[in-house]
């Protein structure tokens, strides 16, 4: 074999090999989108309970992805898990935004939700969200539900009737029973 | 009683064997690390071996990537569309290809297709005392010929595993898109939202590169440590074969866990 | 570059041997050397013999008696496990990486079938130690080899791949790569071995006539008496790891010694027995 054609051969091979990693980077990774999630600023939230949150998980606000869930942490003397959010640089959010822990969907992956508020003031880098909201707890709900269920019939049922159960989907419309925290 | 000591001493003396062969194949690559110079200053024996390695294992791993590709995404859709889920497909599809399938299986396929025939072509000279007339002609064999090949497939495999991964999204869009009308644009977007660049696309790299080195470093060992006969060669393409396949999988174990811990927590 | 040529061409006017002050010293001496590779067993026990410079000595022997393990001993392959290995006067069991990769610049070895490289072509074959050991420029280098291949012949074979040789050819060109250095020292093993009756009188011819030509001096292991015989200044019969007897052509022929007339006349019973060690017949069939 001449050994132009093996410089050749070995030369797309390498130059299809880099074009396969720019495609695998690109297209079906999200490189590109990176350098708006590098830049931007930080804020922190504080939760009873994040639920199954993960780092990486989004943030969003109206359904739209705004950010990234930078870390999770647990504060040692106030029992609450502090999560620290990455923000798009192009996105603000006034100082009395509300920050929740959804899920997408009956099994989806759970998303940090961020609904603006009226307040002028807009959150810096390293501020705090004020006002948060905690993941729901599908136990909490379920024995709230049969509780409720039982103070109500003489005769409690272990089946419960399917209307009170769907305005209970998580993230669709949170349970009044659980309070937004000052 | 005898019966069961000798079974005792047996099983010690295969541990201390197996042992003492890790031993000297670590001692061999810090020999070929040591020995690396003349491939780095004559890049052509390099080329020689990335052309013998990656470009003839190229149509393999390729079609190999297409099919698995195409295979995940018609059983994906089995169980995606039973959720109402299936412009997920992309998903699965890039998700398994990019983080486990193109590294795991480029490598076993590599194994099988370049380690093989690396070990043999090394015991083969080492049978025909070709590696012993370079030593006496004062050349290192180990410099001149074990070197190169190793440098090779530490080239060849991440290249390969790339390609692989690649083959196989570009065959997953094939079935999930044209083949069940899934729509293209969510079966783009939904990927690139999920798939990391850094926790998916750089890990599998990775992995890729530690199967590279292992693969490499276990055809070369056992090539250079094969008994000079014709059986001796036959044995030790076949120990490249299987313990490259057992390395590949149990290091895949070992960097999942390493790499990935923070999303199982 | 210009230095090496003309440094190699003083070689070829002046040949070490008339330069040196004593011209019939010897190049190769081995004293009282043994050898095993195992404490059990040795396959060398007190060989003693001298290789004058400029000479071609034979070391014959039956199969698996030791030959090749003195050639190993010389290239420094193997240890001697006592007695001393020395080689232009130096020691080669003392040699330290620099004096061996030395050592080794300065011989050339032909293997028991050539062991040619089967991934590169003959010209690369014979170019491979030029390439590896010096840094000349490529058309000298392609000039050189072109000489070495016509040396033996096969000038016209040099693009061809070793497995597109015979037996015969690929022995020759075996034979240019272990000159192409012009090595001072040229070791043989067996390089009769499988060929027919033309190319082994090539081959036998090709290694006296280069012996003279390049001044070298050579060491021919091998159990083909009716050749060697015919090139060879000097004889040694080595049988089981001894010297058991030597001297030049005229008196091995004339020798009544009973291992060589043995050897020499391809006797199957004699001091080297036809039959393995075992229990009397009368024992095994009883």
């Amino acid at each position: 074999m001449n050994k132009k054609i093996i410089d050749l051969w070995v030369g797309v091979f390498v130059l299809i090999g880099l074009a396969g990693l720019a495609f695998l980077a690109l297209k079906v990774g999200n490189l590109l989108s990176t350098n708006e999630e590098r830049n931007g600023y930080e804020i922190e939230a504080r939760f009873d309970n994040i639920g199954a949150l993960k780092p990486r998980a989004p943030v969003k606000a109206a359904g739209v992805v705004v950010g990234r869930v930078e870390s999770i942490r647990l504060d040692g003397k106030t029992y609450e898990a502090i999560a620290r959010l990455h923000i798009f640089p192009q996105y603000q959010f006034s100082a009395d935004t509300i920050a929740a822990v959804f899920t997408s969907g009956l099994l989806g992956e759970q998303f940090v939700g961020l609904e603006g508020g009226g307040d002028s003031v807009m959150l810096k880098d390293e501020d705090r969200v004020k006002k948060t909201q905690s993941a729901v707890q599908i136990e909490k709900l379920i024995s709230q539900f049969l509780f409720s269920k039982a103070a109500e019939s003489p005769t409690p049922t272990l089946t419960p009737t399917p209307a009170p159960a769907s305005a209970a989907i998580p993230g669709i419309a949170p349970a009044p029973a659980i309070g937004v925290k000052p | 009683m005898i019966a069961v000591f000798d079974a005792i001493g047996r099983v010690g003396s295969a541990v201390i064997a197996g042992v003492s062969r890790i031993g000297y194949a670590t001692r061999f690559l810090f020999a070929i690390l040591r020995h690396s110079g003349p491939s780095f200053m004559r890049p052509r024996l390099v080329i020689r071996e990335v052309y013998q390695a990656g470009v003839l294992s190229l149509i393999i791993v390729c079609m190999s990537g297409l099919f698995v590709g195409m295979v995940l995404a018609l059983q994906g859709y089995e169980t995606l569309s039973r959720y109402g889920a299936s412009e997920s497909m992309g998903v699965l599809v890039a998700m398994a290809l990019v983080r486990e399938l193109g590294p795991v299986v480029a490598g076993l396929l590599f194994a099988s297709r370049a380690g093989s025939a690396m070990t043999a072509e090394i015991g083969l000279m080492k049978t025909t005392e070709q590696l012993a007339a370079m030593e006496v002609m004062a050349v290192d064999p180990i410099a001149r010929v074990v070197a190169p090949r190793f440098w090779g497939g530490v080239i060849s495999l991440p290249l390969l595993a790339v390609l692989f991964s690649t083959l196989g999204v570009f065959g997953g869009f094939l079935v999930a898109v044209k083949l069940i009308g899934v729509d293209s644009g969510a079966f783009w977007s939904q990927m690139q939202a999920s798939v990391d660049w850094r926790y998916g696309v750089m890990n599998g790299v990775i992995k890729s590169v530690v199967f590279g080195i292992a693969v490499s470093l276990i055809a070369v060992f056992e090539g250079y440590d094969a008994d000079p006969t014709a059986e001796g060669v036959s044995a030790a393409t076949t120990r490249t074969v299987v313990t490259s396949a057992l390395a590949i999988l149990a290091l895949d174990f070992v960097l999942t866990v390493f790499m990935f811990r923070g999303e199982i927590n | 570059m210009p230095d090496t040529i003309i440094a190699m061409s003083l070689v070829a006017e002046f040949p070490p041997s008339a330069l040196s002050p004593n011209a019939c010293e010897n190049l190769v001496e081995l004293k009282d050397v043994s050898f095993g590779y195992t404490r059990a067993r040795k396959i060398l026990s007190g060989v003693t013999l001298a290789v004058p410079k400029g000479k071609l000595v034979a070391v014959m022997g039956g199969s698996g008696c030791g030959k090749t393990t003195i050639l190993r001993l010389l290239c420094g392959q193997h240890r001697a496990s006592s007695g001393e290995v020395l080689v232009g006067g130096q020691s080669v069991a003392t040699m330290d990486r620099e004096q061996m990769f030395a050592h080794r610049r300065k011989l050339g070895m032909l293997f028991q079938f050539g062991a040619l490289f089967t991934d590169l072509s003959v010209f690369d074959n014979v170019a491979f130690p030029m390439r590896e050991h010096t840094q000349l420029p490529q058309d000298i280098i392609h000039d050189l080899v072109l000489m070495k291949l016509n040396a033996v012949g096969l000038r016209g074979a040099a693009r061809l791949k070793p497995s597109e040789l015979s037996g015969g050819m690929a022995r020759r060109v075996a034979l240019a790569r272990t000159i192409a250095l012009d090595p001072q020292l040229a070791l043989y093993d067996e390089p009769f071995a499988g060929l027919d009756p033309i190319s082994l009188s090539v081959v036998g011819q090709l290694i006296r006539k280069l012996n003279d030509a390049l001044n070298m001096t050579s060491i021919l292991v091998t159990h083909d008496v009716v050749e060697s015989m015919k090139i060879v200044d000097y004889i040694y019969f080595i049988s089981e790891g001894r010297v058991v007897a030597h001297g030049d052509v005229p008196s091995i022929k004339a020798s009544t010694d009973p291992f060589v007339r043995q050897f020499v006349d391809g006797q199957s019973d004699g001091p080297v027995r036809f039959h393995y060690p075992a229990k009397t017949l009368a024992e095994d069939f009883a």
